[in-house]
């Protein structure tokens, strides 16, 4: 079992012929992801390197291909229109990942969304999702991941992150301790964003087969806060969470637009205050919380501290 | 993006919100000029910077005479200036404005910015104004009114007339108001502002609305579309390896501590600062170099981070994805080459083609002899406190 993708999601990428689209498609691809297709405006009728058909428009893909998640690497200029192509269409799962879209396309974006309740968007800026051994929409390295029926320690986890390289960190860790991964989530860098940490912790709270949750967010706004009162109220598996940011100046953007700390909200003290209220262990240190998360499942923990 | 007062007040002129007269000098000569110009009566001159604290600082003066406002403006002009923003070196002032003094009778608040919890834009209003928005919020939280508006539907009038009376505005005053909200609005969508502030708005004791002191940052990410906006920008008031980090297209913030930081993604560049000083030492930065990381930009990156003289160690940190370790290896070691590493350097790899990675770093050791590799995170971040003690 899994979260929002699955061994049967078929898969478009918007912005196929770019060079990040066409590299990450076949990324993907040699994964095992079912890729059906892709769409560039202007090119339609053509195929990719792959083989893969180019369609003009996201409708006329899914008419053809029966695509229900997308993977867009368009321009930033040109990324909002994009999801809402998606969305338009029919696209159940819309995976954003390109960077630095303004903020104000996003709120329209968002605003957009609530009339498509059938569409659910991930990121933007964000490293995508992955259900591992079975479909990978992203740009994270697929051999980091361990698939949740090869898990040794028969426990499997879902992570639900902020940021991308250390959500690998974070993968990783469980991996070199024999935990599997249902599901792994990058909701993205940015202010205005899809998915958020409670929409994700609802369904992997529902899933069977997740035993815990690892939540990895960082210093700006206060969305660490209100997961954990949603946990608190709502989740009764195991959570583990790490705020990155402890040592970061107050009003400096630090790499993610959202990043930033303003007006005294967002800061990693109340983060981690409000998550340890709530009985999520945190990690202290980036480095433990592979290990934090194997003492929350209560199986045997090799010590790499 | 942020930029000066006086360019906030003329965008915000030209969008129809009143604003008081007043003059942008850039000489002692040019400031004594427009003191004259506006009749001999008490005037302010006020230094233009993008740290807040000039006040204190001694940056905002009010003068009476030509005398004195020649010797704010050459105070100003030749001094940089420091607050609790900037750091101790301060920024340079070239830039003055010089208005006239405004006899007020009352001093509001309004703000606009993007609520995260709303996902939409935001209007801010109080009826204490000239003070800092978020003390006022802290202290009086029911003194901030906070009206969430369409981002397609933009604000719509009936909301700004509710907030003008709620603020005790009343009459054709509170009309004023109002239009004034409506325009706020109209320039923060159409210049993708990320925050736009009028504080204060005042009412004379003549009954006149006016914006005393405005302030606009806007989208970084939308900078494309408003090239006029962009043309704004004034380096002299960033730290200059800030502007060298942005020419090479990385994320780099200057901070305090000996401990230089080279990372790829954001989120593990901050969590790098936080287990440097988890084990008891400080980052000399953040630097991000991002997912197609380089050989130019990785050397570029070492030369930013050894430029900074209180960097007495190096933590190279990569989870290689997408960005193999072994071409990173290379690059590290041609930055080594090129650069000269004068400090230890410890460097932590993992992911992609790491082991082929580990050979390369292993390999130029000899030629590279402050190089320390590290077996996880938290090796290398015991070794590099190690290494600067």
């Amino acid at each position: 079992m899994s979260i929002l993708v699955n061994k049967n999601t078929k898969v478009i990428c918007q912005g196929i012929t770019g060079s990040a689209g066409a590299f990450h498609t076949k990324q993907c691809l040699e994964y095992g992801t079912k890729m059906v297709g892709g769409v560039t405006p202007g090119k339609g009728g053509q195929t990719d390197p792959n083989g893969l058909p180019i369609f003009d428009t996201v409708a006329q893909a899914v008419r053809q291909t029966g695509a229900d998640a997308t993977m867009i690497f368009v321009p930033p200029p040109y990324a909002a229109e994009a999801i809402m192509e998606a969305a338009d269409a029919g696209i159940a799962t819309i995976v954003a990942i390109t960077e630095g879209i303004p903020v104000l396309d996003m709120v329209k974006v968002n605003a957009f969304l609530k009339d498509r309740p059938n569409s659910v968007l991930i990121g933007p800026n964000c490293p995508g999702i992955i259900t591992p051994g079975e479909c990978k929409i992203g740009i994270m390295p697929g051999y980091i991941h361990t698939p949740a029926r090869k898990a040794k320690s028969k426990k499997k986890v879902g992570i639900i992150s902020r940021s991308g390289t250390l959500t690998y960190e974070a993968v990783w860790q469980c991996s070199t301790r024999d935990i599997g991964q249902t599901t792994c989530v990058g909701i993205g860098g940015d202010p205005i964003k899809g998915l958020n940490f409670i929409e994700l912790l609802g369904m992997f709270n529902k899933d069977r087969a997740t035993d815990g949750i690892i939540v990895i967010g960082e210093i700006g706004g206060s969305d660490e806060e209100a997961a954990a009162r949603y946990v608190q109220e709502n989740v009764k598996k195991p959570v583990v969470a790490f705020i990155a940011g402890r040592t970061a100046p107050p009003g400096r953007r630090m790499g993610h637009a959202g990043a930033i700390i303003s007006g005294g909200e967002g800061s990693a003290e109340s983060k981690i205050a409000a998550l340890r209220q709530a009985g999520i262990a945190v990690a202290e240190s980036p480095a433990t919380i592979g290990q934090t998360m194997a003492q929350a499942l209560g199986i045997a923990a090799e010590v790499a501290a | 993006m942020k930029i000066h007062e006086y360019q906030a007040r003329q965008i915000l002129s030209e969008n129809g919100i009143p604003i008081p007269p007043a003059q942008v000098v850039r000489t002692v000569d040019e400031a004594a000029a427009a003191f004259g110009q506006f009749g001999g009566q008490m005037c302010v001159v006020k230094a233009q910077v993008y740290a807040g604290g000039r006040g204190k600082a001694g940056f905002v003066k009010l003068v009476h005479n030509e005398a004195e406002a020649r010797e704010a403006a050459q105070f100003m002009l030749t001094h940089r200036m420091t607050s609790y923003q900037t750091g101790p070196e301060g920024v340079p002032v070239s830039v003055l404005i010089v208005a006239p003094g405004v006899q007020i009778a009352k001093e509001y608040y309004l703000g606009m910015t993007i609520d995260r919890s709303r996902q939409t834009i935001t209007l801010i209003a109080s009826s204490e104004g000239g003070v800092e928005i978020e003390e006022v919020a802290k202290k009086s939280p029911e003194k901030v009114l906070k009206i969430p508006f369409h981002p397609l539907i933009g604000l719509q009038s009936y909301q700004a007339r509710d907030v003008a009376i709620q603020l005790g505005f009343e009459g054709k005053q509170a009309n004023e108001a109002a239009k004034l909200m409506m325009n706020l609005a109209k320039v923060f969508i159409s210049t993708d502002a990320s925050l736009a502030e009028i504080n204060p708005l005042v009412v004379t004791t003549d009954g006149k609305l006016l914006a005393i002191d405005a302030k606009i940052n806007f989208d970084d990410n939308a900078l494309f579309r408003h090239p006029n906006i962009e043309a704004m920008a004034d380096e002299s008031q960033e730290r200059p390896l800030d502007v060298r980090a942005k020419k090479a297209n990385l994320n780099y913030i200057a901070l305090d501590g000996s401990i230089g930081c080279l990372v790829n993604g954001a989120g593990l560049a901050m969590s790098t600062m936080d287990i440097i000083k988890l084990h008891g030492a400080e980052p000399a930065n953040f630097l991000d170099v991002g997912g197609g990381v380089t050989a130019e930009g990785a050397i570029e990156a070492f030369k930013i981070i050894l430029s900074d003289t209180k960097v007495k160690g190096i933590l190279v940190n990569i989870f290689g994805g997408i960005a193999k370790c072994d071409l990173i290896a290379e690059a590290l070691v041609k930055a080594g080459r090129e650069v000269g590493f004068k400090v230890p350097v410890v460097v932590r790899l993992e992911g992609t083609n790491v082991t082929r990675a580990r050979e390369i770093l292993k390999a130029a050791q000899g030629e590279l002899p402050t190089l320390i590799p590290a077996t996880d995170l938290t090796d290398a971040a015991k070794k590099v406190v190690a290494a600067v003690a």
